[in-house]
């Protein structure tokens, strides 16, 4: 699953990321490493780009750059 | 002294920032987008401030000044970024300024709610250089939820001063002062953390280290360079040509 697929309130987790060099870099400093949790916050209204929580914070990716990252779901958990 | 005051070896910043060498100690304040990076700048140097733009770029430049202990200080608020590698003009501006304007500190400030993504950029800069204070902000927004940060223990794991402010509400900003005063003027000379890669990269570090540093003379920290020619980072070699050249060019005009 990529994470260009995923709907709004999805929660999903990093499994690998297919850019490499420089680019796979810049992934990893906004904090898409394995495990993270994503979460979709808000689709602009073409679908393109997309905001996601990572790591406490709201990152805005284009559709070529989430569909660079395989994700899975995270199972639901009542965590509050 | 020539025009590039090498006795301090800013010669880059002082011409290109107009800066005065020995009268002021220069410190950058660098942090992720939205930690409160401003605010913490304002509350520091209250109306003693001019915006304008960095050399040759459209990125916005602020610089400051305040008074401590005498001293006095000029506080450079570096663009809000995620990293040092210049994925962007953000970055390259922030990246540059600390690598070749040589502040006498570089305070990287945090965000106490979400620590562990702003530490990417606290270990970055601690490979560029050992004046680190790290300023660990929006400590109320932590414990609002539920977040405690045991500062002490943070400060001993990465080797440089860490500081805890709410910078809205002014708390904490007179020992973050304390605290650059010492790492600027040397009282406190912090042993940052290095990041340790797996032994490929370490064995590609080790080849590659000493033949830049023969080039470099200590001008940039060896290994960090290393790092990023392994990286395939092209800038950094346009950044050195620049800069390094930039500031030769006027060592040799300076002696004239
Ligand atoms: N609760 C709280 N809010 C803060 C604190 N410091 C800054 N802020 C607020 O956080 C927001 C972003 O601050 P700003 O200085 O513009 O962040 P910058 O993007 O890093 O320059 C503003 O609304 C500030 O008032 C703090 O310590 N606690
Ligand atoms: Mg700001």
């Amino acid at each position: 699953m990529l994470l260009s697929d995923i709907k709004k309130g999805m929660k999903v987790k990093v499994v690998s990321l297919k850019s490499t060099g420089l680019s796979r870099r810049r992934m990893m400093d906004l904090g898409l490493i394995p495990d993270a949790e994503i979460e979709v916050i808000r689709k602009s209204p073409l679908g393109d780009p997309t905001a996601y929580g990572i790591k406490g914070a709201q990152i805005a990716l284009r559709i070529e750059e989430a569909s660079q990252i395989e994700v899975e779901k995270v199972e639901r958990k009542e965590r509050e | 002294m020539g025009l590039t005051c090498e006795s301090c070896g800013r010669g880059v910043l002082k011409k290109k920032f107009n800066l005065k060498c020995g009268e002021e100690y220069v410190i950058a304040l660098a942090g992720n987008p939205n930690v409160g990076k401003s605010t913490v700048f304002n509350e520091l140097t209250g109306l003693r401030q001019h915006t304008g733009n960095w050399p040759g770029k459209t990125v916005v430049n602020a610089r400051g000044n305040y008074d401590y202990k005498n001293m006095k200080f000029l506080l450079m608020d570096l663009p809000g970024t995620y990293s040092l590698l210049a994925n962007s003009v953000e970055e390259q501006v922030a990246r540059d300024f600390i690598c070749f304007g040589k502040p006498h500190a570089t305070v990287v400030v945090v965000d106490a709610t979400c620590l562990e993504r702003n530490l990417n950029l606290v270990l970055q800069v601690m490979e560029l250089t050992d004046n680190v204070v790290v300023c660990v902000n929006l400590i109320d927004e932590a414990e609002r939820k539920g977040i405690f940060i045991d500062i002490r223990e943070l400060e001993s794991e990465l080797g440089v001063p860490v500081v805890a402010t709410v910078a809205r509400d002014g708390k904490g900003l007179e020992e973050l002062k304390r605290r650059i005063f010492n790492v600027a003027v040397g009282i406190q000379t912090p042993s940052s953390r290095k990041m340790k890669y797996s032994e490929r990269v370490e064995e590609a570090i080790r080849e590659i280290e000493p033949k830049i540093d023969k080039l470099l003379k200590g001008k940039l920290d060896a290994r960090w360079v290393a790092l990023r020619l392994i990286d395939g980072d092209k800038t950094i070699v346009d950044a050195i040509h620049e800069h390094v050249y930039y500031e030769k060019a006027i060592e040799i005009d300076g002696r004239r």
